[in-house]
């Protein structure tokens, strides 16, 4: 890490600053002392810490298991599980259902088009309707959280409609995925 | 520090950008293009000031540079000619150059060996003393004492103190797997990475003392809501609730913070104290309610909401209420953001497809889309409400662009090593 602080003497120095800001006349007179800020100029840089991830049972990740498929895709402006993703939110349910002890963490994802602020708000409308087919269908509120994602975390970075097809999208991430 | 190379399409400063360049280091570069001017800007000659040379050459470059980056004023040509705070101008020439003010100063050094930067301000046409100064800095430090000089004269001969002197933050992507929030002084340079992170990074929202910043992290696969105290990079978690947190907004006195919160199901708006305790509901509506911001006199809380059927604007009391609605034109606006004054509200609206930065007076409703761009997002306004600062997209690419609030004067910030997002304008420097 790297620090990037100015000297404290320097800092000392700000609050007579002010002082000139009404600019009479001192060019002649002694200077008044300048930072960049009031005791603050200096940035720290900070490096966030990951999230480790562990190894799942077979059946969650094996490709022949309906239970490694994790996403539900949202039509445009849609927030409603479509008819397709029946069976696979359903598969889900009853493992969660069967296996307690499992918590999911469902991400809602919209395409890039808008504020990313309520893009996360609509990416939220994604990943509650999920949790709510999930809880209906058996799953215990302590097994479920949903969260967004916004545009942020975007499958496919094209900028066109087959590509915001595949962002408009909720995923289901099993404990020790996230 | 990061070279700035300066594209000023009316005044060749050819010489000086070398001269950066040269000085830094080789790699990314943000770089600050002029692309729309004030219409009648003030005629102004900065004489190359006096003293130590490179002392001299730095002081002098980022007066011109802040003053001309401004579209406010107009360099008038020098030839070179060196003057100090101490001589007396021959005002029948400088007014046949066509200048209305003249400035010149000199770079001294103090006992204790740090620099003082001296400057006086005269007034052409009137041959009198405007004003002057002197400000004392450590030699690295010598690009804050020019900004403060340009600050004197941007407030001396508009009437409304400059922004030179304050910071900007923003968001920069790097790759897929590496974001960046930087810090940098208004003109782009002295810039410096408060946190680094393989997740995305949004909603930066300056604290009103300037000492900190509260941010959307999703370093924990989920959106979090944190204040970092810039000097010491110490992080507070100031909501981080089951589901999503985000969306961040300082009251006036930097004691509470507006939050937008999924925990009770929804998007709700919240109130939090700065520390993350006493958290309580301010929206109850079960729509869509995001993106809060505080009118400038602690008063009202602005939002996003979709509870009409399409997101428009609408305002709330702090102590709740029911909403009034704030926004008509169009079926998408968002994004409200309250000038200094809280006169009127930047915000985001759709026009034909694209996103483009508009204004509202708030007295009349009467609104001005300031830009024709098609990616417009997260404006912010420069303290002293002249400037607005917003993401926007060219080429593909993320960068900055302050606009003016009439629309005039435009300028582009682009950086070479990514895209550049989320851009938010800090207070004056106190």
């Amino acid at each position: 890490m790297k620090q990037l602080v100015i000297p404290a003497a320097l800092i000392l120095l700000i609050a007579a600053c002010s002082s000139t800001r009404e600019g009479s006349d001192q060019a002649a007179g002694g200077g008044a002392p300048v930072e960049t800020r009031g005791g603050s100029g200096g940035v720290t840089t900070v490096t966030t810490g990951g999230v480790e991830t562990r190894g799942l049972p077979a059946a969650l990740t094996d490709p022949q298991s309906i239970l490694s498929k994790r996403s539900v895709y949202f039509d445009y402006d849609s927030y409603e599980v479509k008819a397709e993703y029946k069976d696979l939110v359903t598969a889900h349910a009853k493992f969660l259902t069967d296996n307690r002890q499992f918590k999911i963490l469902i991400q809602g994802n919209t395409d890039e088009r808008g504020s990313r602020e309520y893009n996360l708000a609509l990416g939220q409308k994604r990943a509650d309707a999920v949790k709510k087919m999930l809880a209906l269908l058996g799953a215990r509120e302590e097994q479920l959280e949903s969260v967004s994602l916004g545009e942020e975390k975007p499958k496919n970075e094209g900028h066109d409609e087959s590509a915001w097809a595949q962002n408009r999208r909720g995923d289901m991430l099993y404990t020790g995925e996230f | 520090m990061f070279p700035l190379v300066l594209k000023l399409r009316r005044l060749g400063l050819l010489a000086v950008s070398t001269l950066a360049l040269l000085q830094a280091p080789a790699y990314a570069q943000l770089t600050i293009e002029i692309t729309g001017a004030g219409a009648n800007r003030i005629p102004v000659a900065i004489a190359e000031f006096g003293g130590e040379t490179s002392a001299a050459r730095v002081v002098t470059t980022v007066v011109r540079g802040d003053l001309e980056r401004s579209g406010l004023f107009k360099m008038v040509d020098t030839n070179g000619m060196a003057m100090t705070e101490a001589s007396t101008p021959v005002y029948d020439d400088w007014r046949s150059r066509g200048a209305d003010a003249l400035a010149a100063g000199s770079i001294g050094e103090t006992p204790d060996g740090r620099k003082e930067a001296r400057f006086r301000l005269f007034d052409v046409n009137k041959q009198s003393i405007l004003g002057g100064s002197a400000f004392v800095t450590s030699k690295p430090m010598l690009r804050a004492a020019g900004h403060r000089i340009a600050d004197m004269i941007y407030e001396k001969l508009t009437g409304e103190p400059g922004i030179f002197s304050t910071r900007v933050a923003y968001v920069v992507r790097a790759s897929a797997t590496r974001y960046e929030l930087h810090i940098s002084d208004a003109d782009g340079q002295n810039e410096q990475v408060a946190l680094i992170s393989k997740e995305p990074i949004i909603s930066p929202a300056w604290s009103p003392d300037g000492t900190r910043l509260a941010y959307v992290s999703f370093e924990n696969k989920k959106p979090v809501v944190y204040a970092h105290s810039l000097a010491s990079g110490k992080r507070i978690v100031v909501a981080n609730f089951k589901g999503s947190n985000s969306a961040p907004a300082w009251s006036p006195d930097g004691r509470k913070l507006a939050v937008v919160l999924s925990k009770d199901g929804g998007s709700q708006i919240f109130t939090v104290n700065a520390d993350g305790s006493g958290v309580q509901r301010l929206t109850t509506a079960s729509a869509i309610n995001t993106e809060p911001n505080f009118s400038p006199d602690g008063q009202s809380v602005y939002f996003t909401s979709d509870r009409g059927g399409s997101p428009q604007i609408y305002r709330v009391g702090v102590g709740g209420g029911e909403p009034q609605r704030v926004s008509f034109d169009g079926s998408y606006n968002v994004t409200p953001r309250l000038s200094p004054d809280g006169k009127s509200m930047a915000f985001i609206s759709r026009r034909e497809g694209s996103f483009r930065l508009s204004v509202m007076d708030l007295a009349s409703r009467q609104v001005q889309v300031l830009t024709d761009s098609h990616k417009d997002e997260s404006p912010s306004f420069s303290p002293n409400g002249r400037m607005i600062l917003i993401a926007t997209e060219q080429g593909g690419r993320g960068v900055l662009s302050a606009v003016s609030i009439d629309g005039r004067i435009k300028q582009r910030l682009s950086i070479t090593a990514g895209d550049v997002r989320e851009p938010a304008w800090g207070p004056f420097n106190k």
